[in-house]
């Protein structure tokens, strides 16, 4: 009998944007909720966003087997910190470990594509983005997933951070208020929709403040 | 890298020497299933094809997995048969502890979620895709595993062909009160379609439903088919040139 699939692959696309903004005191996490693989569409209601912590939220996007083991072992290991320290895990702890947890599979690597957001000791708004392997860096607002391309230029243009290269170094927190955040999430994604066959169908987006998380929902185009 | 000759007895070509699933042999077509008023409803053919061949017409892809839950298989039938060796045990060990609870089917399809996922980490998959429906407590639960551990839950899903032909249909078509007549009806309109489109599809199907109150799944049957129209019966009518 004759081959009929060229090859296996352990990896799939799965699509998906994520965004996160920080502020003086909030931080904006959001993300599409298609899921897709190929030209077709498996749901349009899977979240892409997982609470690590109190204070930190990840959303994240590219092959959903490899996010999905990613979440659990984050939360497992979050549970063994939290018996040895009796406290939850600050933001930028979970910053670190999720870059340790990516670069571990180096040579076989989780194929997802991160933005860590969340509130800082002092209740600032934290956010981390991530390449699969694990490199990250503290910024005030990013993008990633198969929309990024459309999205980053974006908020670029609109929040403007100053050089990470300035001495002595610059706050990266944007000046928007927390509700000009939440518009500019609606914004880009309504945008990103548009041109990006992977992003669409509904927006998820969670806010951290002092108050807590608080979470909320956007229709989104479905084609 | 320097092959060694000696130990690589290609005869029949490299492929010999692996012991994992490089391609399907048997295999099944899609499975669709839906959520309805009292709980889940699922249809598959009975088809086993070798390649483009119709080899077998008898093959049970809809399976009772514990007291809760009813798994639907298509993909490699190998597979699919390990797969339910895998859940046999796991029932009958979690049976054994005979403390009153059991497994529903939200703990059979993580569990099966992690299985494919941990077999392809091993670079050895289980070819197939598989759909997990049941009702526990009042709960339906509907969900998807593929191959390479791609998991989710929803109203309605389809396997293979049935995400192109059956889930444009459902989306249109599907409502959260569906009895369980137009629930059947909704499905024997996707594996019409499918039937008619699918080339690896046979027309005898089995469609079962699972409810809090147990299952039932059906004595094979068919699906009424028309082919009267002009364009099957000359299809090359006005395509000149064509055969």
């Amino acid at each position: 009998m004759t081959k009929q699939q060229a090859n296996w692959s352990p990896y799939d696309n799965n699509g998906g944007s994520c965004v996160a903004i920080a502020g003086a005191d909030y931080c904006v996490v959001a993300a599409d909720t298609r899921m897709s693989t190929g030209y077709n569409i498996l749901t349009r209601d899977y979240s892409k966003i997982c609470k690590l912590a109190d204070k930190c939220v990840m959303a994240s996007s590219g092959f959903q087997a490899d996010v999905k083991a990613l979440q659990k072992l984050l939360a497992a290991r979050h549970l063994i910190y939290q018996h040895q320290h009796n406290k939850q895990m600050s933001c930028p702890a979970m910053g670190q470990l999720l870059s340790n947890t990516l670069y571990y599979k180096r040579f076989f690597p989780y194929y997802s594509f991160n933005v860590l957001g969340g509130l800082d000791s002092e209740g600032k708004g934290c956010v981390f983005t991530y390449d699969a392997v694990g490199s990250y860096e503290r910024v005030g607002y990013s993008s990633q997933g198969s929309g990024s391309t459309l999205i980053m230029p974006f908020l670029d243009n609109q929040l403007k951070s100053p050089s990470p290269l300035l001495l002595p170094a610059q706050d990266a927190v944007t000046p928007l208020s927390e509700s000009e955040a939440v518009d500019l999430v609606k914004t880009v994604f309504a945008s990103a929709t548009e041109r990006d066959i992977y992003t669409g169908d509904k927006l998820e987006i969670v806010i951290l403040n002092a108050e807590g998380i608080h979470r909320e929902y956007m229709e989104l185009r479905k084609d | 890298m320097h092959s060694n000759p000696a130990k690589n007895h290609s005869l029949v070509g490299p492929e010999a020497a692996s012991e994992r699933t490089l391609y399907p042999y048997v295999t099944g077509t899609s499975v669709v299933a839906i959520k309805y008023k009292d709980g889940i409803l699922m249809a598959a053919d009975m088809g086993g094809s070798y390649g483009s061949t119709l080899r077998y017409k008898s093959v049970e892809r809809l399976k009772l997995i514990g007291k809760h839950s009813l798994l639907g298989a298509s993909g490699e039938m190998s597979d699919f048969q390990e797969i339910l060796r895998n859940l046999d045990e796991l029932i009958l060990y979690d049976n054994m502890w005979d403390d009153g609870n059991s497994l529903g089917p939200k703990e059979v399809h993580s569990y099966l979620t992690r299985m494919m996922y941990n077999r392809r980490n091993k670079f050895d998959p289980l070819w197939n895709s598989l759909v997990l429906g049941g009702v526990k407590n009042g709960q339906k639960y509907l969900g998807m595993v593929s191959m390479i551990g791609v998991n989710f839950e929803d109203d309605h899903v389809a396997t293979g062909f049935g995400n192109h032909l059956a889930r444009p249909i459902l989306r249109d078509e599907w409502h959260e009160n569906l009895t369980f007549e137009e629930g059947v009806k909704l499905l024997e309109k996707c594996m019409r379609v499918l039937l008619y489109r699918d080339r690896s599809a046979v027309n005898k199907l089995q469609i079962a439903k699972i409810t809090e109150v147990g299952v039932t799944i059906s004595q094979p049957y068919s699906l009424k088919t028309f082919w009267g129209y002009s364009a099957f019966h000359n299809p090359t009518v006005g395509a000149e040139g064509s055969w």
